[in-house]
């Protein structure tokens, strides 16, 4: 797993992005804030596109920015792969011709992703004789992505490359960002304020606010311990986990999901069995019970926990913070956490009203 | 048209192409940096570029003529006076039909911006690589207008070549000079011819301008 090692430091005239990274790079890494918290300002950094006076930068052994000698390697010759926010595809080339630019300024030595292979995982081949202009704006976003995968990549950055398109053409493009990962084992980095496209796509999160990096981790850790969760509204997450189909129920169409030895039903999937399949939880519909219940119940998805933490939410509510393997956050009212009286260390049962199935995330 | 009148024409083909070659090569340049600079200095050399728009040509004749003689600096150290010569004229045209062509390319690489060229760094192209495949591509109406009009413009200077290179026949005479010496020795005929060559040869290369800048719009994306 490579590491990325960041220090910047840059005045900007309505804010200063000041980060100092140290993060394992690997799967899909979501640079995550509110807009104007400088995640853009941040991915151009990491390119060479802005010039930090005191910068560093290092990926894997490779160090592309190295202010204390004189160093930063301008944009084209850093092995990066980079998807701006609009296509920025040439106009003056067909499909074909843009898909080669880069490909082509490549040595033959150092090519490990095949044309065929990226017109294949993003479906364009249909588009290869048509000029730029001719193209949906999902089309000409696979186009862009394609494009910079064909450069061979050892990182590939992704400015919010689906904020330009509308609910559909999003769906077009996701899964295929996903499957890119999947075949090609390139790193991505990818900027979005979209808590959505996160929670499908990113294995890791960077958390951006006010220009510098609030959090680092894997998504469930981030989401489940952040501190302004609150902020997250009704439908807060409680959990994010990666799931993966052992079962279908063809009576009761159910599928039977299976995360570390829990067993999770949810309404019956069209995946085949061993596929991995990412589920989220909210933490309003989790509920907690002191015992293993004899009495029947309604709720299918019961999972033995231990309780973390409980955090203070406001006057009649409270999160309790739950470790099955990962965290898992419940919203109680503070009068049920009374009742129960719960404390770090105790075992309870959550019961789960709802698993909800990330759409489109079918590894 | 007499021999004397085709030698003028000559000339004036000569010394227009020489002129925007030469203006091609200082201007790109000199466009991106005025196109892309935050620099205070900018509007200064905007304002010295677009000069020859409102001065008297006589005026910036009347200091080249002054600078290029025996005088002037290089005729002082170098012992070399260019006026009445075609090097001369080609200096002075430089001067007065740079406007002409350095803002269509401003103008042209303004338009582009920066967008098409970071992209292009991130598909591995080096600077000159990028400007020349991409950037001046697309900006490739800037560039057609530009070499029409500074062609056109330097095609019908006239108070500028009268003061730097006389008119002398096959060397610095030119077409619009020409006209005025025939007026002059009363041959209105003759005048008549080139005026004609002249209307009609300007009309066409700015319907050219026109046509060009409608049918082949660049889509940006």
């Amino acid at each position: 797993m490579s590491h990325l090692r960041a220090r910047f430091d840059l005045p900007l005239s309505t804010f200063r992005l000041n980060v100092d990274l140290d993060v394992p790079i690997a799967g899909i890494t979501a640079i995550f804030g509110p807009s104007g918290s400088g995640k853009t300002t941040l991915l151009r950094c990491l390119a060479g596109l802005e010039r930090a006076p005191q910068g560093f930068m290092q990926f894997g052994e490779e160090v592309w920015q190295d202010e204390s000698r004189g160093r930063c390697l301008p944009l084209y010759e850093r092995p990066i792969g980079y998807v701006f926010q609009e296509p920025r595809l040439f106009p003056h080339y067909d499909v074909r011709a843009n898909l080669l630019y880069g490909y082509k300024r490549i040595p033959l030595d150092a090519r490990r992703v095949a044309p065929e292979q990226v017109i294949a995982i993003l479906g364009i081949g249909h588009l290869l004789d048509r000029r730029i202009h001719k193209l949906s704006g999902g089309e000409q976003q696979r186009v862009a992505i394609g494009r910079a995968l064909l450069t061979s990549p050892k990182l590939l950055l992704l400015d919010e490359p689906l904020a330009s398109l509308d609910l559909q053409r999003k769906q077009e493009v996701l899964p295929f960002i996903r499957q890119l990962h999947e075949h090609l084992r390139i790193p991505v980095l990818y900027v979005s304020h979209g808590l959505t496209e996160i929670l499908q796509l990113a294995d890791r999160v960077i958390l951006m606010k006010e220009g510098h990096v609030a959090g680092t981790g894997l998504l469930n850790e981030v989401f489940t311990t952040l501190d302004f969760r609150a902020q997250l509204g009704p439908h807060r997450i409680g959990a994010i986990l990666n799931a993966r189909v052992i079962h279908h129920d063809l009576q009761y169409g159910l599928t039977q999901l299976d995360f570390n030895n829990h067993a999770l039903f949810v309404p019956i999937q069209s995946v085949p069995v061993g596929q991995a399949l990412r589920v989220h939880i909210f933490s309003n519909d989790v509920s907690l019970v002191l015992a293993q219940t004899v009495v029947p119940t309604s709720i299918l998805n019961i999972l033995k926990a231990t309780v973390v933490e409980v955090r203070e939410i406001d006057q009649s509510s409270v999160e309790v913070v739950l470790d099955i393997g990962t965290p898992l956050v419940a919203s109680i009212t503070r009068k049920s956490l009374m009742l129960l009286g719960l404390k770090p260390g105790q075992l309870v049962f959550a019961h789960i009203k709802t698993v909800a199935l990330n759409e489109e995330f079918v590894e | 048209m007499t021999d004397l009148d085709l030698s003028a024409l000559w000339v004036s083909l000569q010394l227009a192409t020489t002129t925007v070659i030469v203006l091609l090569l200082i201007g790109t340049p000199l466009a991106w940096w005025l196109a892309h600079t935050r620099s205070r200095i900018r509007p200064i050399i905007e304002a010295l570029v677009a000069l020859p728009i409102v001065l008297p040509p006589t005026v910036l004749g009347f200091y080249l003529l002054i600078t290029l003689g025996p005088y002037g600096p290089f005729g002082r150290f170098a012992d070399l006076s260019l006026a009445f010569t075609f090097t001369g004229l080609v200096i002075a045209s430089v001067f007065y039909s740079m406007p002409f062509v350095i803002q269509p390319l401003q103008g042209a690489f303004e338009a582009v911006g920066k967008a098409p060229l970071e992209a292009a760094w991130s598909l591995r192209a080096s600077k000159l690589d990028a400007f020349l495949t991409v950037v001046s591509p697309i900006a490739l109406r800037g560039y057609i207008s530009a070499i029409v009009l500074g062609f056109a413009h330097t095609i019908g200077e006239f108070g500028v070549v009268l003061m730097v290179g006389g008119s002398i026949p096959g060397q610095t005479r030119v077409l619009s000079t020409t006209i005025f010496e025939h007026v002059e020795a009363m041959e209105y005929g003759q005048a008549h011819t080139i005026a004609a060559v002249l209307l009609i040869f300007s009309f066409l290369v700015l319907l050219a301008v026109y046509v060009v800048n409608r049918r082949f719009p660049i889509h940006v994306s």
